[in-house]
């Protein structure tokens, strides 16, 4: 079972806090990958938050390809990061890890936040089209004010190796994952967390309904669901369809992974709308094991349970930086000043909602709605 | 010129035993001569008869053999090909002395000669291939280990509940925000009808086909299972119309009434339709039957007694024979959504309408239209391997398509246009031929089915029908069913115990769900059925792997 480890904070912290965090975990993860997701950033980005990111792996030929094609589409390079790689045993380095900054291309700067967000997520595809087939490009996110970064290895000693405890880079959110690796081959595109369009989420556990739920999320005439190399990629999907295809407020994330029973609809006040939903939504139904932490555009963190709770999940903190973490030792390394009786471990009707800055976290409970 | 002495030396054309589907074996020594099987049979294919036997007795203290001419009973099958033993083994069942027993064999030549007057064979029944079906070759390989922990089928909650009617796509759905919840926008569109019910329903068999007692105890076990075992399991006519008491009552809604190309029973159900108290759980339109593609329906005039004459709306002891097609269907773009826009309309749009066709390649042909018409609620399939009460043997032997991929190839067409979820297909035609109901079911879920339709399977269950695929009985187009199960002849359908139908009813239901969930809990599916969750099947065979766009297995 791999475990998540997330921090939200109304001020910049370095993604070491959050490794470290993942690192009391150890004994849950093999120490088969590591993938970060960084959100409000600080540090060097502080400034180019309206630009947006590029985060990925290249090869020196992909490279030139990755130049090539972003100058081809009109995109201008603002700034460039890159980690101050320390060689580490066992992790074999590629030849250019990098989070890019654009200005977009001159054509798209009267248009559309909706506009720019399909200019960016197809970029970002055609990219992985062009770099997949022999390796030479990963591109995991192109977004602003978000960078990923994902190696395979254990993650402590990744971070080290992308020199993050040596770094200026800061963010408000970080989500991170050691991978425990299952049934699936190690890639680079199979690591969580997942990105897409401002949606974020990273899950642990098997997905059992993973095809048709691929199957429902790829016809759905959207061009960004497409990729599933893990069969959690899909839980990302869904909050990015629940929210801002259907447009539906965040919590009912909920009702569309783990409806609820007729006779529990029933003590809803929007009964009449879960029903249709449910019926509707089908094929979007989860049935775990799994707990998800993700996040929304707006910077909202939440951790949701399947609908019979087999992950274990836990949020505290204070006021201003919350942790959300597979177990209770991740919330001790990452806010040990707190009221561990304030502790929230989730059921599992429960989803655990953060608002913005970690100003406040709610219990919305899904029976009660 | 035959002999004066009446022995006849050219015997050419009679046919030997051995042409027979089954011979008779009858044991001398333990008949006691009752005649209890001759009576029954019903085919006379057996008659008491004397003979003249040559018996070498002694008696005496010591050995004095001498031959003596002796006259005995005995029970002889006739070569009379329109009198064949049909291995039903009714007269086993009542002989008291196990003297009695049809045996198969594998070597007759039976359709060579059953074609007398220049009629083909009729018979009821199913496809006679009794080879492993696609279905049961089916395994659930996918099993949540160590790294999923799998559900258990005791102790989580399991849902295995399925929708028939036509489902919005979620971008459709008519939701608005007020105050951060969700609220249904009931005047922006229409909302289709949905059920939810059980996956597995008794298919469509009709109330003419079937004996009273027969339909009566599907009836009853149906309304059980819904009203105290929470069960919704839904049944559909077929064709011949419904009861009228059971038309005006409450328990309409568990089932599913059937119009077919002969509209029989109609008339009764247009009539009743002001006094309904519920709706039925929903139409189904029948173009087309699995087990006789391009046949009509057709009830002997020998079944045709006064209920059903009077269900029916016709008089009694005439064929009655429902045209091949709906005689208005001249284009599935016009016609079949007027019917299903007429019968949408009769019941004010709140209940299910969807049309069965037998399996074929141009199923896709139909599903795809059925996919633009937005108020098709459903497509039912029915595979070659589906049961009837009465058709020509070469088409229940040799036309229609096998179920399995017919389905899976309609499913994935309809994930290509996303419309998977909207509409359901039903699945039929030889669920449960080996007896495996819960794996034959759960099989087709996963390969795209949201319901499956059983018949033969429930006749065999609940009634313990004698029919199987090596042509056993099948009599159920003569009105002489042994069973008392497709007779209007009340000899023949008090053997059958209407209640004790009923009870079995409930029972192969009850154990189905248990199974249903003994199969969904390791592969980790409790909430929704497992639809089209086709990772979880492997089968033996590369081409069929490839075919049905499942792993291979071996
Ligand atoms: S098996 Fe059936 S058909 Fe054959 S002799 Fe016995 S009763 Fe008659
Ligand atoms: S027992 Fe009755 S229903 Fe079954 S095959 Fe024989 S005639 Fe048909």
């Amino acid at each position: 079972m791999c475990r998540l480890a997330a921090i939200t904070s109304k001020d910049y912290i370095s993604p070491m806090e959050t490794i470290l965090a993942l690192e009391t975990m150890k004994e849950g993860h093999d120490g088969s990958g590591l993938g970060l997701t960084l959100k409000n950033l600080g540090g060097e980005f502080e400034k180019l938050k309206k630009y947006p990111i590029l985060s990925g792996i290249c090869s020196k030929t992909g490279k030139k390809t990755l130049d090539d094609f972003m100058n081809k589409q009109g995109f201008k390079l603002k700034h460039e990061w890159k980690p101050k790689i320390k060689p580490v045993k066992g992790i074999v380095a590629r030849d250019c890890y990098f989070a890019r900054a654009y200005d977009y291309p001159a054509s798209y700067k009267n248009k559309s936040i909706q506009e720019k967000e399909s200019l960016l997520m197809n970029t970002r595809l055609a990219l992985r089209r062009i770099g997949e087939p022999g390796e030479s490009i990963f591109a995991f996110s192109f977004y602003p004010d978000v960078i990923t970064l994902k190696e395979v290895g254990d993650p402590l000693e990744v971070a080290e190796f992308f020199g993050l405890d040596r770094d200026g880079l800061k963010a408000k959110i970080v989500l991170a994952q050691g991978r425990q690796n299952t049934n699936y081959a190690i890639y680079l595109y199979a690591c969580h967390p997942f990105f897409i369009q401002g949606y974020c989420s990273m899950t642990n556990g098997e997905n059992t309904a993973f095809v048709p739920i691929r199957e429902f999320l790829m016809s759905r005439g959207f061009s960004g669901y497409i990729g599933y190399n893990s069969d959690s990629e899909v839980f990302t999907h869904i909050l990015h369809y629940t929210v801002r295809q259907l447009g539906f407020p965040l919590n009912y994330y909920k009702d569309v992974i783990t409806p609820l029973k007729p006779s529990e609809i029933e003590q809803r006040k929007d009964s009449e709308a879960l029903r249709l939903m449910k019926h509707s939504l089908r094929p979007l139904c989860i049935d775990g094991p799994n707990m998800v932490i993700g996040f929304a555009p707006d910077g909202t963190c939440f951790m949701v349970q399947d609908s019979k709770k087999l992950r274990p999940g836990v949020v505290g903190g204070v006021k201003g930086k919350y942790a959300l973490m597979s177990e209770e030792c991740g919330v001790d390394k990452a806010v040990p000043k707190r009221d561990r009786s304030k502790d929230i471990f989730p059921m599992k009707y429960d989803m655990v909602i953060v608002s913005p800055d970690a100003q406040e976290v709610k219990v919305w409970n899904q029976l009660q709605g | 010129m035959e002999p004066a002495s009446g022995i006849r030396l050219d015997h050419n054309h009679k046919l030997s035993l051995r042409e027979f589907p089954y011979i008779i074996r009858w044991r001398e020594d333990r008949c006691k001569r009752c005649g209890k099987c001759t009576s029954v049979c019903p085919v006379k294919a057996i008659e008491p008869t004397v003979k003249v036997q040559r018996v070498v007795k002694s008696e005496g203290p010591v050995p004095t053999p001498a031959a003596v001419r002796s006259i005995t009973h005995v029970v002889e099958q006739v070569t009379d090909m329109e009198r064949y033993c049909t291995g039903c083994g009714t007269c086993t069942l009542v002989c008291p002395n196990e003297a009695i027993e049809p045996e198969f064999n594998p070597q007759h030549k039976f359709l060579h000669y059953k074609n007398k007057g220049g009629d083909g064979y009729k018979r009821g029944g199913r496809r006679n291939d009794p080879s492993i079906s696609t279905l049961d070759r089916l395994k659930f390989t996918r099993i949540s280990m160590l790294t999923d922990p799998a559900l258990d089928a005791g102790r989580h909650e399991f849902r295995v509940r399925s929708l028939i009617g036509r489902i919005l796509p979620p971008e459709e759905l008519p939701l608005k925000m007020v105050n951060g919840k969700l609220v249904v926008d009931k005047e922006s569109r229409f909302i289709p009808p949905v059920r939810e019910i059980f996956p597995i329903m008794i298919g469509s068999m009709s109330i003419g086909a079937l004996s009273p007692p027969m339909w009566e105890g599907l009836a009853m076990g149906v309304a059980y299972l819904n009203e105290v075992e929470g069960l919704p399991v839904v049944m559909a006519s077929g064709e011949g119309g419904m009861p009228p008491g059971l038309l005006r009552s409450k328990y309409l809604k568990y089932f599913i009434i059937q119009i077919a190309s002969g509209y029989f029973g109609w008339d009764e159900i247009i009539h009743s339709l002001p006094h309904m108290v519920e709706d039925p759980a929903a139409i189904e339109i029948k173009y087309g039957q699995g087990a006789k593609p391009g046949d009509g329906g057709l009830l002997m005039a020998q079944k045709v007694l006064k209920l059903i004459a009077k269900i029916r709306g016709v008089p009694q002891f005439v064929d009655l024979a429902s045209p091949p097609t709906h005689q208005t269907k001249y284009s599935i773009e016009e016609a079949v959504a007027k019917m299903i826009q007429s019968m949408s309309m009769a019941w004010g749009f709140r209940v299910p309408v969807y049309p069965k066709i037998s399996g074929t390649k141009t199923a896709r042909a139909v599903l795809n239209n059925l996919a633009r018409n937005p108020y098709a609620a459903a497509l039912s399939i029915d595979g070659e391997d589906g049961g009837t009460g009465a058709a020509y043997n070469v088409s229940m032997d040799k036309m229609g398509h096998p179920i399995a991929s017919n389905l899976r190839e309609c499913y994935l067409d309809l994930v290509r246009q996303g419309k998977q979820n909207e509409l359901p297909l039903i699945a039929a035609g030889g669920i449960g031929k080996k007896g495996n109901l819960a794996a034959n079911a759960a099989a087709l879920i996963m390969l795209g089915a949201s319901a499956v339709a059983i018949g033969k399977y429930i006749m065999q269950a609940t009634a313990d029908c004698f029919g199987d695929e090596y042509n056993r009985c099948n009599l159920c187009n003569t009105g002489k069913c042994p069973r008392g199960i497709t007779t209007q002849d009340p000899k023949l359908y008090r053997r059958l115990d209407s209640d004790r139908v009923a009870e079995r009813v409930v029972e192969v239901f009850k154990a189905a769900d248990v199974e249903l969930r003994k199969i969904f809990a390791p592969m980790g599916r409790s909430t929704e059925l497992p639809i089209g969750m086709s990772d979880g099947l492997s089968i033996d065979d590369q081409a069929m792997a490839e075919r049905l766009g499942i792993s291979y297995a071996c």
